[in-house]
């Protein structure tokens, strides 16, 4: 049986990049633990010789002609952007600094 | 509503007008609505009037006003999801769906209240607050499209577009006494759905009559090379299928796994009454096994969380969305991380995490590896069925709608309200919800659902047709009649 503990969900949440309280790891930790253990279930029926399913109908990559399209204005783009600077998404610092 | 305006004998504009109307008097108790776009809808409404007045051909719904679900993008009209994360975003374009009503002339009235990101059963967790069941205000409308069913129920709208990725058209269909359809999957475009789960969301029809579900679906449907997963072929022709009413010889399989424990006894009987309503029709009734059931909720609850723990990353708060604590100092991660701290809500939180765990190395075969398996082993339940029998039937949802906040505090009894209507999405089969009466123990709408094979919504179409007719002629009046009738508050 799968256990969960209170440090495995902080370090999903750091995967997941989700800021979580202490109230918050220790309530989703009790959580987690009762979900998992109903949905492993699935491991019951799975044998080896099933294949998986993705998909419920056959996905195929399509390619279409590369025409030149009207699309999205800069402006456009931009319109939902929390913070914009000279026609570009403004963003916080992604490297930190030396 | 077609015919009359047709006929001439009303107008667009004094249909949309009379629907705003309602809402402002029901809305403020039913919360069905989260944006109102009363002049957009009322300049579609006099271009379909003048259209009409020109002498122009127009397809069958147009002018005809309708409910959109907050999760599809309609271009400079507020879509949140039901989420914190995307308040005040305005879209920069129209889905597919979206399109499609607009170029048929039906009238957008508003975007309806959904759960975050369409995960729930319930709407309550939308974080613009629950939505309330027109029959009962004291309780849910289904979820996660209880905005949807809510307005149909309460006739502040006559049609409505929701999305379905385990139920979230049919469920709320079913605790609000009107019909939702799930159609096969690729059936409608997914371009402009926000996505929750790619390989199972599904955007399809609401309505209170089959016939209705069945013209506006016809709007919605086909391929779209915008979707690459939009089936190419010709969409099944479900206008036709729901004006047959007649079911005679057809085979109805009845889904053994759908009916035992777990279902409230007022949902049985109104089934079984409806099934004794399909025989006197003509219908042969078939008892199916379908083993694998038992397994769908385990699989649907790591496949769907865990498709979401990816589709859900584009919340990163640097293109769209809120952004909060950027105070010039903290890194774009940390920015990140506290974004979606406070932009989503406690479900989505609990699904991300369990997805990004089900997908993590060490647990991918165990956990995600095994549910597709169980997706597989579901779809050869599926077939076999299906060799059998023309159509699958069983309850939409166990029970009827219960209490708000009843369930809030329990995932795994939350999830079990989508039991029946999971199989169908697994497999990427087409289902339906069409009301089958009130559970005799506390008056409340009973679902009936019916699953075709995949492209074949005509099987359902004309199935749901021909029960919705002979229960009508056995009620005498629609069962929305007997709703409540909601007053000014």
């Amino acid at each position: 049986m799968a256990g969960i503990s209170r440090d495995d969900v902080a370090h999903l949440a750091k995967l997941a990049r989700i800021e979580m309280s202490d109230a918050e790891l220790d309530h989703l930790a009790k959580e987690m633990d009762v979900i998992l253990g109903a949905v492993a279930r699935v491991q019951e029926v799975a044998a080896s010789d099933v294949p998986p399913t993705s998909h419920p109908i056959p996905v195929n990559n399509i390619v279409r002609e590369d025409i030149v399209r009207p699309s999205l204005t800069p402006q456009e783009a931009l319109s939902g952007a929390p913070a914009q600077s000279e026609g570009r998404f403004k963003v916080p610092q992604i490297l930190g600094e030396e | 509503m077609a015919a009359a305006l047709a006929a001439g004998t009303t107008t667009s504009v004094a249909l949309t007008n009379a629907h705003y109307a309602q809402i402002e008097k029901v809305d403020s108790a039913v919360h069905a609505f989260l944006y109102l776009d009363k002049e957009g809808a009322l300049a579609q409404a006099e271009a379909v009037d003048a259209k009409r007045e020109s002498g122009a051909e127009l397809s069958p719904l147009a002018g005809v006003p309708l409910a959109l679900k907050d999760l599809l993008t309609q271009k400079g009209i507020p879509t949140t999801c039901g989420s914190k994360m995307l308040e005040g975003w305005r879209p920069p374009y129209d889905s597919t769906v979206v399109s499609k009503l607009k170029a048929a002339g039906i009238v957008i009235l508003g975007k309806t209240n959904m759960d975050e990101f369409a995960m729930g059963s319930s709407t309550e967790n939308s974080a613009y607050g629950p939505t309330h069941n027109p029959w009962d205000l004291t309780r849910i409308p289904g979820g996660s499209g209880g905005g949807s069913a809510a307005a149909l129920a309460a006739f502040e709208a006559p049609l409505a577009i929701g999305s379905d990725t385990g139920g979230s058209i049919r469920q709320p269909a079913a605790v609000t006494g009107t019909v939702g359809v799930k159609p096969t999957y690729g059936g409608v475009s997914r371009y402009g759905l926000i996505a929750f789960s790619s390989s199972l969301d599904q955007a399809g029809p609401c309505a209170r009559t089959v016939l209705d579900a069945a013209l506006l679906h016809e709007v919605i449907a086909g391929h779209d090379e915008r979707d690459s997963t939009s089936i190419n072929a010709p969409a099944p022709q479900v206008v036709k299928a729901a004006k047959r009413l007649d079911v005679k010889g057809m085979k109805i399989g009845v889904v053994k796994e759908l009916q035992g424990e777990g279902f409230q006894s007022g949902v049985l009987s109104r089934f079984h009454e409806a099934l004794d309503a399909l025989v006197s029709a003509g219908a042969e009734l078939v008892e199916v096994s379908c083993p694998t059931f038992d397994y769908a909720l385990a699989a649907y609850y790591l496949i769907a969380p865990s498709e979401c723990s990816s589709n859900l990353a584009r919340f990163d708060s640097m293109r769209y969305g809120i952004r909060v604590g950027d105070n010039g100092e903290r890194s774009a991660e940390e920015v990140m991380k506290l974004t979606r701290h406070e932009g989503f809500g406690p479900e989505v939180k609990r699904r991300i995490i369990l997805g990004t765990y089900a997908l993590s190395s060490g647990y991918y075969d165990a956990y995600y590896g095994s549910a597709q398996k169980v997706r597989t082993l579901l779809m050869r339940d599926f077939n076999a069925a299906f060799a059998k029998v023309d159509v699958l039937v069983s309850p939409t949802a166990p029970t009827t709608a219960f209490k708000i906040g009843e369930q809030v505090d329990d995932p795994l009894a939350m999830y079990l309200n989508d039991i029946a209507t999971i199989p169908v999405n697994m497999a990427g089969i087409g289902g339906m919800s069409v009301p089958c009466g009130l559970a005799p123990e506390d008056g409340l709408p009973v679902g009936f659902q019916i699953m075709s094979p995949a492209m074949r919504d005509d099987l359902m179409y004309q199935v749901g047709g021909t029960l919705e007719a002979a229960l009508l002629a056995k009620w005498g009046a629609p069962l929305l009649d007997k709703a409540p009738v909601l007053v000014a508050n």
